[in-house]
């Protein structure tokens, strides 16, 4: 499109280049209005997209009355910030931020071993059992919780692990994940060979030629795994949900945020800054690292 | 791919004569380690993912309400129990209402946004990605429940919005109508996951290789003509996937209903899984194996639905092979 005007203004001479020059300047408004057109709607839209999180900040910082009578302002007149100290303290929101930070981090760990030492196996060697196994895998891809989860309360019950992080936490890195796994297996499908013949002749074992070189390796992978198993795991609702339904104290965030709700409707000043305090550290992660989120997030359509 | 061509290249290499018995047991011993390094998958999916699939079965023939270990064995009783339940009909509906109004919305605006994104002509392209999507990342029951408050027909922004603007005179329950709860919920459902749609879209974009444009536009091609005769044209293998994902996903709703409408006002936002939840956990009496049962008709019907995805996939596959 741009091209084609300015091809013919070398060739030509002075003043038709200065004549040209003119019309191509109203050309290029016209050119880039609809451009600018669409990026107004867009911010448009964008301002949707962002406002419940800017509203809700804003909210955190304002006092009960203030909420209800300062309209839409979203500034408040000054900064409220004991409505965190109670969301923090009364509301338990530190011991629920508590309890997501361990059942996170732990689960991350769980699930990126056993994907890796999974995907590993399935992408390097052939072994008896392999089609099944595979074939398993990804019957089970979209598996949604709500059709496991009574079995998997009863079999925790049974283990003695419901009503602790600690089977919240095995719960959560046992199931699923499936996509995590597929991404080590093509990951270490593509490593030459040879790598591993130069370990082998070193006299390195099984283990350490998975340990010290192909782990290493698969770093760019590790990323993706850790940075999108946090995001499930912290966001987790429904295991946690029923893991805590006797155990208030075991609440993770996004199950002690309903029942904040359920108990304080009225309190919305408090809501707002347990939801800030729980959602802000996400958005900051988010920003900081969106190029890694972005990857993650697109490796489905790759596949 | 594999390892005995590995070894086999080995031994010709060292040719230090390992007789065949050695090698056999290398391999054996390597067979070990393999099923060494499964062994935590095996165990953890098996017992959280494959077991569970399996005992829903047969807790779906049992009658039981989870306080007591007594399994009383009533045969298809259940089942019968949840096909008369209007309600389990009801959750089923809302659940395929829900999906089918959701996924055309978020997979057509999505393709539209993703369409502008991709030209480097749009400014702030870098801002407007990262605003999309944000939601994304954020936790669904946290937001179910700001939500809540968003809607709230005395002092929400949305409603005073409107109020302001004149549009209505007096607060609209959006989230407590049962006529305008599942609509409203489906808009922030968009809302929430509009970002991940529109990533895809753009990754599929990025498949198209700029020589085909390039070619195209030496041929005098004007930008509409792009766009019908090459960009769609080339993305109509991803409209199946990134349809049939958003499809899949659409049925993974509880967390944000659960947290934003409870299933209510009356049932009317009750997917299959708030179904399953109440039946199971929140009710006073819970029949966990009715529940089971329409835990085993809601699978069936997920795998209906991966099924016929895999299907899709496979065809989208060919059809990017033959291009």
């Amino acid at each position: 499109m741009i091209t084609t005007s300015t091809a013919p203004q070398r060739v030509s001479g002075g003043r038709v280049r200065a004549r040209r020059g003119n019309r191509r300047t109203a050309g290029w408004v016209a050119r880039r209005l609809p451009w600018w057109i669409a990026a107004l709607v867009l911010a448009g839209g964008a301002l949707i997209w962002v406002y419940p999180f800017v509203w809700m900040i804003s909210a955190s910082l304002k006092d009960q009355l203030e909420i209800f009578s300062s309209g839409l302002g979203l500034l408040p007149d000054t900064p409220k910030w004991d409505n965190y100290a109670r969301a923090w303290t009364d509301a338990h929101f530190g011991t629920y931020m508590w309890n997501t930070i361990i059942v996170t981090v732990v689960t991350v760990a769980l699930v990126v071993i056993r994907c890796a030492m999974a995907g590993y196996a399935l992408g390097r060697y052939e072994f008896v059992g392999k089609k099944p196994l595979a074939l398993v895998l990804v019957a089970t891809f979209f598996v949604p919780t709500g059709y496991t989860i009574i079995p998997v309360v009863e079999i925790s019950q049974q283990l003695g692990l419901l009503n602790s992080l600690t089977g919240m936490i095995v719960a959560m890195s046992g199931a699923g994940h499936v996509a995590m796994i597929l991404l080590y297996w093509g990951y270490f499908r593509g490593i030459p060979k040879e790598l591993e013949e130069a370990a082998v002749m070193d006299g390195a074992g099984f283990f350490t030629i998975f340990f010290r070189i192909m782990l290493p390796l698969a770093m760019p992978v590790t990323a993706t795994v850790v940075l999108m198993t946090f995001l499930a795991t912290w966001n987790n609702f429904f295991i946690p949900l029923v893991f805590s339904l006797s155990r208030p104290d075991l609440r993770t965030l996004s199950v002690g945020m309903r029942a904040f709700v359920g108990e304080n409707s009225t309190d919305w000043a408090g809501m707002a800054a347990a939801a800030t305090l729980s959602l802000v550290p996400l958005i900051i992660l988010f920003i900081i690292l969106q190029k890694q989120f972005i990857k993650g997030f697109s490796g489905a359509i790759k596949q | 791919m594999t390892t005995t061509p590995m070894i086999s290249e080995r031994d010709v290499l060292v040719s230090a004569t390992p007789s065949a018995r050695d090698r056999k047991r290398r391999l054996g011993r390597q067979q070990l380690w393999i099923w060494v390094l499964l062994a935590p998958t095996v165990l953890l999916y098996g017992t959280y993912t494959m077991y569970p699939i399996i005992a829903s079965y047969w807790y779906s023939f049992v009658e039981w309400n989870g306080f007591t270990a007594e399994k009383t064995w009533v045969g298809l009783q259940n089942y019968r129990d949840v096909f008369a339940d209007d309600l389990f009909w009801n959750s089923f509906k809302i659940t395929i209402l829900f999906m089918v109004v959701v996924v055309p919305f978020k997979v057509i605006l999505t393709l539209l946004l993703a369409l502008l994104l991709n030209s480097p002509k749009l400014p702030f392209s870098t801002f407007f990605r990262t605003a999309y999507f944000l939601p994304v990342v954020t936790t669904t029951a946290i937001v179910g429940v700001v939500m809540q408050f968003v809607f709230d027909p005395a002092s929400g922004p949305v409603n005073q919005m409107l109020m302001k603007l004149g549009v209505i005179d007096a607060g609209v329950s959006f989230l407590g109508d049962s006529t305008t709860a599942l609509w409203t919920a489906a808009g922030v459902y968009v809302w929430k996951w509009f970002g991940i749609t529109m990533i895809l879209w753009l990754a599929a974009l990025q498949t198209v290789p700029d020589e085909v444009y390039e070619a195209a536009r030496i041929d005098g091609a004007g930008a509409w003509q792009l766009l019908r005769r090459i960009t769609l044209p080339l993305l109509k293998p991803f409209l199946i996937i990134i349809t049939l994902l958003s499809f899949e996903s659409a049925l993974k709703v509880f967390d944000l209903m659960l947290t934003m409408t409870g299933g209510g006002p009356f049932y009317a936002t009750e997917v299959v899984e708030i179904y399953i939840y109440r039946t199971a956990f929140s009710a006073t009496v819970p029949q966990l194996g009715l529940a089971s049962a329409a835990a085993v008709l809601f699978g069936l019907f997920v795998c209906a639905v991966g099924l016929f995805q895999l299907i899709g996939i496979r065809s989208a596959q060919k059809a990017r092979q033959a291009q």
